[in-house]
């Protein structure tokens, strides 16, 4: 059997990532030693609400080894405004609730930020924050959404006029007839929480200030370094070319650190002021408390279908807890929502979504970014029908997909940028053929009888969904192979472990004809790449990935074009191969890049090779025209255990489309963690708040990750549907797996539990819950 | 003054001698004192396993000890593992043959666990379940597990040479 490719689009390439990672040697934001920095601390609100009546720095300033001590007043001296300017453009959005750098007067959620300490060292720091004399006059909390968007409730921001702080929606088809002529209706609510991003590695920023080059240094763990240089130039004063920002190897995204915090300005305002570098690294209490994840939804749905189990219609009102600001628009019950109408043809559908601002830590993506929630609702929705009028899980959903020949296929409603929502590839009914087959669908309820008479409980669910992925506008890219021979590629994209570095390396390796390693690949600092937007909903492969694709195609042309010059043969019988430009059918005879490169670096007053501009160089920008949708089917077997509300999970299959794939082995790994993720917000993933909005599990014996004894065995199948809008074919693959996970997991435990009658309606669905629900219908 | 007490140790079976701050956690005395930085700190409380190393060849979260508490024992870190050459060791090798990593944050703890694993287990082979108990202290946001199992399963399971590796 021949090697498979080592190289090139759709190969398994080993990750270039990888030799410094297994060793240690990776270079992450506390691994950065920048000689003379002082270490910082943050003072944070200990209660969700309330008003600063006395913050004494006096004693934490004359603490040895204590540089200085900054409340508000003393970092908006450098600063240009009052706040932090992270409002996005945001349909229906009633106030934009911007972030201070440090609280003002009032605090808003425990955990925000109130005084910085600067020290000569981190421990320095921390004894001096148990000096600081703060007091606060507590105000009413608002915890929950749904009482918050009540008449008369308190006030989660005395800035603002009350806590409904955005309200929008869908809206098309004759909702009224859809209902009015339904043979069947179905009424459920949800109430849905999910957990944040939690990344192993917690956020941190860096700055330095160099006073004779007139530039600030920022390393910061983040996933967006072009709009964190964006904000600091605004909100310092500075201009473009004084700001820097590198993201270093970043431990684990997933959202949350694509979020401008607080933190992320305090850091090199505190630098400026002090004309040293000041470090700060979060902990993990501070993870839990500040940074920024999503929250919870409380969904009042109905279905209406026929008699044959087609769905007419969905109506209903999404309540969204959006917690005490608006960093990042209010984007999360909208993806939730569009997300919801999934594989399926849904003639009609009309939701109201509130939007409660609460005393939480602000709401902003996480991975899913509220399309997970959507997901459940609709299938949910689909089994809750299915039971009702004894039809099979399968064959509802059968009923209601749109069919491949349909594609593309338009959804009537509105995205982010104005464009309607469009399917472009897919074959949704084969996607579940194909998951059913592979789980053993049709052999299932003879084992699930069988073990039944054994006394044990099993159940298989399913879930089918969509995910919108690679968001525009753009991402930019430029390769250039130096006199040296080194192909350097520089991008707008980030790498938070995705192995941004070797999808890209891979795509230029197969355009050029060269080794990934030999590609050296620049992310993440705004200085390789003066333009860029970052990691974000799922779109690296498909906005960098098609970038650099077009550069690498724009330098092998030009390469050719030289050689073609030089070697005296037409562009037609050359080729690429092994770093150099050769005739083909005649060995030896070849112009290698390194010597094409020298002979475009031009040599003082000679003539280029005819025809050429200077350089062995191309940068592109690739400009997306649509969102390209993912889709997938999920399967999973569990063993539900109804004394003890403990769920095993036996089996999970995942047949996943995400159109061609560069390197199927990194397309796995998001699903393997896509997948953890949604089984985490399911089973064991709770940010429990009490009635005054303070954390009750801010750590990770309380909040639980899922662990390597509890996940299952994944088995997956790929159905390739290339997109129709990028060249590469390519579809976003990173947040797919935690989108189906939730309802299939919940599916299979009431199939289970079917003996019971036990119905799930909200998440995490923990053990506790799990064996209330199943002791509420022994009662019954 | 901070407390401070004399300590002598080796790390990796080099000595070290310092004076330290008694209450230094032994993961912030090996990142920032010894530059050993491979050895990370993800939650500070016991839990996430990132910082773990080896003492007197037991694994240790190196956040729950104090520096001062490895005086005359002897650590090993992340750093050990490969080879003197630079080769990477056979467990470092099948992490990244199987994508057993993606952001690489937790892995030296991962590596350090399997380590262990691996002399503890004598050349016995091991179940899957086995290898799925030993990395449940280590918490992996990335990859779902499954990488680092079948790494394990290629080095230590039925299939394998049952030499330790």
């Amino acid at each position: 059997m021949a090697e498979p490719a080592r190289i090139g689009i759709g190969a398994r390439t080993p990750r270039v990532e990888d030799a410094a990672l297994v060793r240690g040697k990776g270079c992450f934001l506390d691994d950065i030693h920048v000689p003379g920095a002082l270490e910082a601390v943050f003072l944070r609100s200990p209660l969700a609400h309330g008003l600063i009546r006395k913050l004494d720095l006096a004693a934490a300033r004359a603490h040895p080894g204590v540089r200085a001590v900054f409340a508000y007043d003393d970092l908006r001296a450098r600063l240009t405004m009052d706040r932090i300017p992270l409002a996005l453009p945001a349909a229906g959005i009633r106030f934009h609730v911007d972030p201070f750098v440090l609280a003002r007067e009032e605090v808003c959620y425990a955990g925000e930020p109130i005084a910085l300490v600067v020290a000569d060292s981190r421990r320095v720091a921390e004894d001096a924050v148990a000096l600081i004399d703060l007091e606060i006059e507590p105000l009413p909390a608002v915890a929950d959404p749904v009482k918050g968007l009540e008449p008369g409730a308190p006030r989660a921001r005395l800035d603002c006029p009350d806590n409904f702080v955005a309200s929008n929606g869908i809206d098309y088809g004759d909702i009224d007839a859809a209902f009015a002529g339904a043979a069947h209706v179905v009424k459920e609510r949800f109430r849905l929480d999910k957990g944040g991003g939690h990344s192993i590695e917690p956020r941190g920023v860096i700055a330095r200030h160099d006073p004779l080059e007139g530039r600030l240094t920022v390393w910061d763990s983040t996933q967006m370094p072009h709009r964190t240089r964006g904000v600091l130039v605004t909100t310092l004063g500075l201009d473009e070319e004084q700001v820097r920002v590198i993201a270093p190897d970043v431990g684990g995204g997933f959202g949350p650190k694509a979020v401008f915090h607080p933190e992320e300005l305090a850091i090199p305002a505190a630098a400026l002021l002090l004309g040293q570098p000041v470090k700060w690294v979060e902990d993990r209490f501070e993870s839990f408390t500040a940074t920024i994840g999503e929250r919870e939804t409380d969904w009042d749905m109905e279905a209406a279908f026929d008699a044959d189990g087609r769905l007419r219609g969905i109506r209903g009102r999404l309540r969204y807890d959006h917690g005490a600001a608006t960093p990042y628009g209010v984007a999360l019950p909208f993806n939730a929502c569009t997300n919801l109408i999934g594989p399926y043809v849904l003639p009609a559908f009309k939701i109201a979504i509130e939007l409660c601002l609460t005393n939480k830590t602000p709401a902003a993506p996480t991975r899913g970014a509220g399309r997970p929630q959507g997901t459940y609702v609709m299938e949910r929705l689909l089994d809750a029908m299915a039971a009702r009028i004894g039809l099979p899980r399968d064959e509802i959903r059968r009923r209601n997909f749109i069919a491949a020949s349909q594609m593309p296929y338009a959804v009537p409603v509105k995205q982010r940028d104005g464009s309607l929502m469009t399917y472009d590839s897919g074959d949704y009914p084969e996607c579940q053929r194909r998951a059913l087959a592979a789980a053993g669908w049709s052999d299932f309820p003879a084992r699930q009888a069988a073990a039944l008479r054994e006394g044990r409980y099993i159940g298989l669910g399913l879930t089918n969904y969509v995910e919108g992925t690679g968001r525009g506008p753009f991402e930019s890219a430029s390769i250039r192979v130096g006199p040296s021979g080194k192909v350097v590629v520089t991008t707008g994209a980030t790498a938070q472990g995705q192995g941004v570095q070797t999808m890209l390396a891979q795509i230029v390796a197969g355009v050029l004809g060269l080794e990934p390693q030999a590609i050296q690949v620049i992310a993440g600092d705004t200085n390789a790449s003066p333009m860029g937007l970052g990691a974000f909903a799922s779109r690296q492969a498909v906005t960098a990935g098609n970038a650099v694709f077009q550069a690498a195609t724009l330098v092998a042309e030009k390469a050719k074009a030289a050689a073609s010059t030089l070697l005296e043969a037409s562009p037609d019988d050359l080729e690429l191969h092994d770093g150099a430009v050769r005739v083909k059918g005649v060995p030896g005879h070849q112009k290698t890049l390194t010597e094409i490169a020298r002979s475009l670096a031009g040599a003082a007053g000679f003539a280029l090779p005819a025809g050429m501009t200077p350089g062995l160089a191309a940068a592109t920008d690739f400009l997306t025209t649509g969102l390209t949708y993912t889709n997938g089917c999920h399967l999973a077997e569990v063993e539900v255990d109804p004394e003890t509300g403990g769920v095993k999970i036996n089996r999970y299959v995942v047949v996943h489309d995400c159109g061609t794939m560069i390197n199927p082995m990194m397309v796995e790994g998001q699903i393997l963690g896509g997948v953890a993720h949604g089984i985490g917000m399911t089973l064991f993933e709770w940010m429990r708040y009490d009635d005054q909005a303070q954390l009750l599990t801010a750590t990770f014996a309380d909040y639980l990750l899922p662990t390597a004894d509890v996940l299952p065995r994944l088995d997956i199948h790929h159905m390739i549907s290339p997109t129709p809008l990028n060249p590469l074919g390519v579809k976003g693959a990173a947040e797919s797996g935690t989108i189906g996970a939730p309802a299939t997991i919940v599916s299979a435990i009431e199939d289970a539990l079917s003996p019971f009658g036990v119905r799930i309606r909200d998440l995490p669905l923990t053990p506790a819950r799990l064996r209330a629900l199943v002791r509420e219908r022994s009662a019954a | 003054m901070a407390d401070t007490r004399h300590v002598a140790f080796t790390v990796n079976g080099r000595p070290v001698e310092a004076t330290v701050e008694t209450r230094v956690h032994l993961a912030d005395f090996l990142r920032h004192e010894l530059l050993l930085t491979g050895t990370h700190v993800g939650c500070e409380h016991g839990v996430c396993g990132a910082c773990t190393v080896l003492v007197d060849g037991a694994s240790t979260r190196a956040c729950l000890m104090l520096a001062v508490q490895a005086d005359g024992r002897h650590v090993e870190t992340i750093e050990s593992v490969a080879a003197a050459d630079g080769a990477a060791h056979p467990i470092q090798a099948a992490l990244s043959r199987h994508h057993g990593l993606q952001c690489g944050y937790c892995t030296p703890g991962v590596v350090m666990t399997l380590v262990e694993l691996d002399r503890e287990r004598a050349g016995r082979a091991l179940t899957e379940a086995e290898i799925r108990a030993a990395l449940s202290g280590n918490l992996c946001r990335c990859t779902g597990y499954q990488g680092m199992v079948d790494a394990a399963l290629e080095l230590f399971g039925a299939s394998a040479d049952q030499s330790s590796v």
